[in-house]
This record gives C-alpha cells, structure tokens and sequence, in this order.
C-alpha cells in the first residue's frame, strides 16, 4: 500500500480523538456540576430561597459550574470544532 | 453587601473552572486552533488578568490584618503581570516563550502568600487546611509553567497546566467559613454553620 495513503488512513482517527475530547468538556463539566447538586443539594439555595440573602443566592457555585460547561460548549467548542476540521483539512 | 469570604472564594474557583477549560482545549487541539479567532486566543489570558484585577477589590474590602492586605496585594500584582505576559505573548508583543516564567513566579508568589498569610495550624479549620493545601499545591506546580517554557507544544505539559487550575477550583468551592476538616475543628473558631 502506498504509505501517502497510510498516512491519510491515521489522520482522521487523530481528528476524531481530539474533536471527542474536546467536545467532551462542556457536558462532563456540565454532569459534574450536576452531581454535585444532587450530593450538596443545600448548596442550591434557590431550592430554598426564603429567608436567604443576596449572596446566597447569587453565588451557587454548582450552578456556577454548570454555567461554564455550557458557556465552554456553545461559545467556544462550536467554532474550535470548524477550526480543528479546517486545519486537519488543509494539512492533508 | 459585602459578600461573605466564602462566596468570593467560589467566585474566583468560577474563574479557575474557565481558565482550566480553556487551557484544557488549547492543549487537546494545538496553540494553533486554538488561535485562529482572535477572541478565543485573548480569552483564557483575559480572565487571568481580569482575576487579578477582582484582587484588589478583595484586597480593599476583606483586610482582616496587614499580612491579609500584603498576600491580597502580592496576588493581585502577580496575577496582572502574568496575565499580561500572556496577553502580549498572544499579541506578538513578546516572543519568547521564558516569558511564561512570569507565570511560575506567579505561581510561586502566590502559594507563598498563601502559605505566609495563612496564621493557624492545618487542623485548625476547613479554611485553614485548605490555605496550607493551595498553597503546597502552587509552590510544588509552579514547576508546570516552567515546564512550559521548555515545551510549549507538549498536550502532556499543557492539560497539566490546566489540571491545576481545575484541583485550585475544586479546593476554593470547598472553603467555607467555618466549618470542620475530617471532623475536626478548634473550639475557639466558633459554631459551623452549613
């Protein structure tokens, strides 16, 4: 076989690694998140909002968390993802 | 309205989750990827900066003694300068990658602040444990940014970076106030509360 079609036989195998990781972040980040709450549920203070004061309310850090994996999966993996096809695209 | 200690602690371990995942996905795609869209390349050295801008603030309103004040500070200042290293690093401002350095003195600064403006013992409390902990934690990987320098392309070097950001999250959403470490505490901290 000709090893210039061995080579393009590993590329997208590599491509797939790291489009699956990186897309896999934002939701394991997101499960994370959500497991915690579930273990911490007192740390959900909107569960219980009376008689709870600002911070406590504004500040629920596995919400917070949950946050960020969305964030990271929307607006920076979408656009990462174009990127990283683009490049394995133009290095073949 | 000042917020309690303990929220700001998981405000700034919001912002390690971010720079953890961002670095994270710069290290499984390449530099190169990563930096194809210049607001994505500015993204990660942004939020370290902006960090260290919160500092002060923090440093401002949360003086429970001089040595708080200074450690506060010395954050704030390390944390700009780092982040503004990578910030001209990104922008072609700076070339070389030992100026990634900055980042490891950061690192060593601050798990000395850490360690320094810290007064009780590890079993003292929850906060306590914690602060000798981060501070062990940035003194001992302050070799990941140095690391850095060397092998910047390295994906190993890189989500070992990232990694450290993601375990100094994890230790600053489990401070608290007050509250026991593996069920101790000292009785002269006072009542733990949630």
């Amino acid at each position: 076989m000709n090893a210039e079609l061995i080579s393009e036989l590993g590329l997208p195998r590599q491509r797939t690694w790291r489009a699956r990781a990186v897309s896999s972040l934002g939701p394991l980040t997101a499960l994370a998140a959500t497991v915690w709450a579930i273990v911490q549920p007192y740390r959900i203070t909107l569960l219980h909002p009376h008689d709870q004061g600002f911070w406590w309310l504004v500040v629920e850090p596995p919400l917070l968390v949950f946050a960020v994996g969305l964030f990271f999966h929307f607006v920076v993996v979408r656009g990462l993802l174009d990127d990283l096809n683009d490049s394995d695209a133009t290095s073949r | 309205m000042q917020p309690p200690a303990e929220h700001v602690h998981w405000l700034f371990a919001t912002g390690f989750v971010v720079l953890g995942l961002c670095l994270l996905g710069e290290a499984i795609v390449g530099t190169e990827v990563w930096q194809r869209r210049a607001w994505r390349a500015y993204l990660w050295p942004t939020v370290f900066f902006a960090l260290g801008v919160l500092m002060w603030p923090v440093m401002t309103f949360f003086t429970n003694s001089t040595i708080h004040m200074l450690a506060h500070g010395t954050w704030a200042e390390v944390l700009m300068i780092a982040g503004a290293t990578e910030l001209a690093l990104v922008r072609g401002k700076l070339v070389s990658p030992w100026w990634r350095l900055m980042t490891a003195a950061a690192f060593l600064v601050s798990g000395a602040a850490f360690l320094v403006h810290e007064q009780n013992a590890w079993f003292f409390q929850r906060s306590s444990f914690l602060h000798h902990v981060m501070g062990w934690t940035l003194v001992v990987a302050a070799v990941v940014p140095l690391a850095r320098c060397v092998r910047p392309r390295s994906v190993a070097v890189g989500s070992a970076f990232a990694l450290t950001f993601v375990v100094l999250a994890v230790m600053l959403y489990c401070d608290r106030d007050v509250a026991p470490v593996f069920g101790r505490i000292s009785p002269t901290v006072g009542a733990p509360h949630r």
